[in-house]
């Protein structure tokens, strides 16, 4: 039995269809993704899955209860980390860790050596008597994230966890992930970040406008397009003048990207790279690389969703600011 | 066992970093005191503290209450740390009565501060005190859970702040504080009978100067009324337009 089975869940907001019909399963133990741009849905069905939300229709079941008529049960046994820091910014690190063990039922005793545990685990001890509102955005989300975990839940759901904080912070986040994942908690994952979802991730959903478009594991998804491959060439001559030259001599090669450097070119099949090597020695051109390039789940994420990169970033980039 | 510690929890995190904040005890103890003077100096001759007490005491603790509850739980909202209370595994009952338990605490003590004072200028030996443990407990469990329901109705604290305002400057002039409900104009009066806290300034006029409108058992239960009114309306509230 899956950990998380969801049925044609469907959520509408004043009229608006947030989620339309969606259905997946998680498994006990698995890292499963949710990837999709801001908007797609992703913070509704973590609402709904731990009881923040009704669903509009459709079923939830987790540990084989049902989400909406055992929603207490369920909350003892998930952790939440929401999208955005959610602490109480006068209770110092360590206070706000108690606190949030001692809803949970814990003792006095454990919850304070837990917290401590935390704190120096994620490298806050220093910091574990200041005010929360005194910690910086990376803090805050680590200490968000000890909070939700002090129970020791069986899933913890993760919303957008690395979002628009620091670099060491997001690493620790993700190795702290990769932990709990080999401890055997079953992790929930939402994000816009597709590296995360890659590096993280054993299944993806990939969802888009409140419908999800493909769920895989993450080599199955890189391994969609394995026929097709590319090859960068960089030339002192540069981009137009490799294009120029590939183009003459093969008109049906499909040239992904040309820039002032060199050009990416895609081959079909087993294709070697040998003709075009002989081709740019014969025509005198002064080759600096060529390299193959490897599918990204990012390539595979904008063949199957139509949605372009710019889009993404925009929306990082908008997270980040 | 776990909704009696989480109950806790909640008090205690709300008594340090709301209740026992120096804003707030000194406005507990300013409130009072400035009522108090007011009518000192606006009063010529002799004052009567017994007649003015049970007024004072009832104001200190309606204002008091319901102030406090636009912090705690629409600010709260707001921060959204409150969606951590409501993802723990409580019911929302025991939530709210533990959310709203600092306030009735911060109630009664606010509505000793003017006893404190009158024990220095009156003599209080004839105090039924009793009767003004009990209608400060339910005037203090009333006033808060108005402030609930008046804070679970809004998005925004200065939305709490001025609706409590919509409810409180009227109840000063039609619950019997200081003007008597039979010196109101005849239209007025009904008005009275459906605020709280005519009935609970009128147990502490029992307690404080023996003379009352109504029964004690009455004022008793019609306050009993309207705190579970009160209370079953807010959690129905946040259950269906918090948990959306």
């Amino acid at each position: 039995m899956s950990t998380i089975q969801v049925q044609a869940l469907h959520k509408k907001y004043n009229g608006l269809h947030a989620v339309r019909g969606i259905s997946f399963s998680v498994e006990k133990g698995e890292v499963f993704g949710f990837l999709g741009p801001n908007g797609a849905g992703k913070t509704s069905t973590i609402n709904m899955l731990t009881g923040l939300a009704r669903p509009s229709s459709g079923t939830i079941t987790i540990h084989g209860m049902d989400a909406l008529k055992h929603t207490k049960d369920i909350q003892s046994r998930i952790g939440v980390v929401p999208d955005e820091s959610n602490l109480y910014d006068d209770l110092s690190g360590l206070d706000n860790l108690s606190f949030c063990a001692s809803l949970y039922g814990m003792k006095k005793a454990d919850r304070i050596r837990k917290a401590r545990e935390l704190l120096a685990s994620f490298s806050l001890d220093a910091a574990r008597d200041r005010p929360f509102r005194t910690y910086s955005k990376g803090m805050k989300r680590k200490l968000t994230i000890a909070a939700a975990i002090i129970h020791e839940p069986e899933i913890l759901f993760l919303d957008e966890p690395t979002s628009g904080i620091d670099v060491e912070s997001a690493r620790q986040i993700r190795r702290l992930i990769r932990s709990l994942h080999d401890q055997g908690v079953t992790i929930f994952l939402t994000t816009h970040y597709i590296e995360d979802a890659e590096r993280l991730c054993d299944r993806i959903a990939f969802i888009v406008e409140g419908v999800i478009v493909e769920t895989d594991t993450v080599s199955a998804l890189l391994s969609r397009n394995k026929d097709t491959r590319e090859v960068a060439f960089k030339a002192v001559e540069g981009g137009r003048h490799l294009h120029d030259a590939v183009k003459q001599r093969w008109p049906d090669v499909t040239i992904r990207a040309v820039s002032a450097e060199g050009i990416r070119v895609v081959l079909e099949h087993e294709t070697s790279i040998m003709p075009f090597l002989k081709l740019f020695e014969s025509g005198g051109f002064d080759l600096l690389e060529a390299r193959i390039i490897h599918q990204s789940l990012e390539d595979v994420f904008v063949s199957i969703t139509g949605i372009d990169i710019d889009r993404l970033e925009k929306a990082r980039e908008a997270e980040s600011t | 066992m776990n909704r009696v510690q989480a109950f806790l929890s909640i008090l205690s995190k709300d008594m340090k970093t709301y209740y026992l904040k120096p804003p707030n005890i000194s406005w507990g103890l300013i409130f009072p005191l400035a009522w108090t003077l007011m009518f000192f100096i606006r009063t010529e001759g002799d004052v009567d503290v017994l007649e003015l007490l049970p007024g004072v005491m009832g104001l200190s603790i309606l204002f008091g209450t319901t102030s406090m509850l636009a912090v705690t739980i629409t600010f709260e909202r707001k921060q959204r740390s409150f969606e951590r209370l409501l993802l723990a595994p409580i019911s929302v009952n025991v939530l709210m009565l533990a959310k709203t338990s600092g306030a009735i605490l911060f109630g009664i003590a606010n509505a000793f501060v003017p006893v404190l004072m009158a024990l220095l200028l009156a003599d209080l030996s004839n105090v039924g005190w009793l009767a003004v443990l009990g209608g400060v407990f339910f005037i203090s469990i009333t006033s808060t859970f108005l402030g609930l329901f008046i804070a679970v109705s809004v998005r925004e604290v200065f939305e709490a702040q001025t609706f409590s305002n919509f409810f409180r400057f009227p109840m000063i002039f039609l619950c019997g504080l200081f003007v008597p409900i039979g010196d109101l104009p005849l239209f007025l009066r009904p008005l009275s009978h459906i605020l709280p806290l005519t009935y609970g300034v009128d147990i502490l006029r029992n307690g404080i100067e023996h003379t009352a409108l109504f029964p004690l058992w009455l004022n008793f239960g019609v306050l009993m009324l309207f705190s579970v009114g009160l209370f079953g309306l807010s959690t129905r509230m946040i259950k269906k337009r918090w948990i959306l």
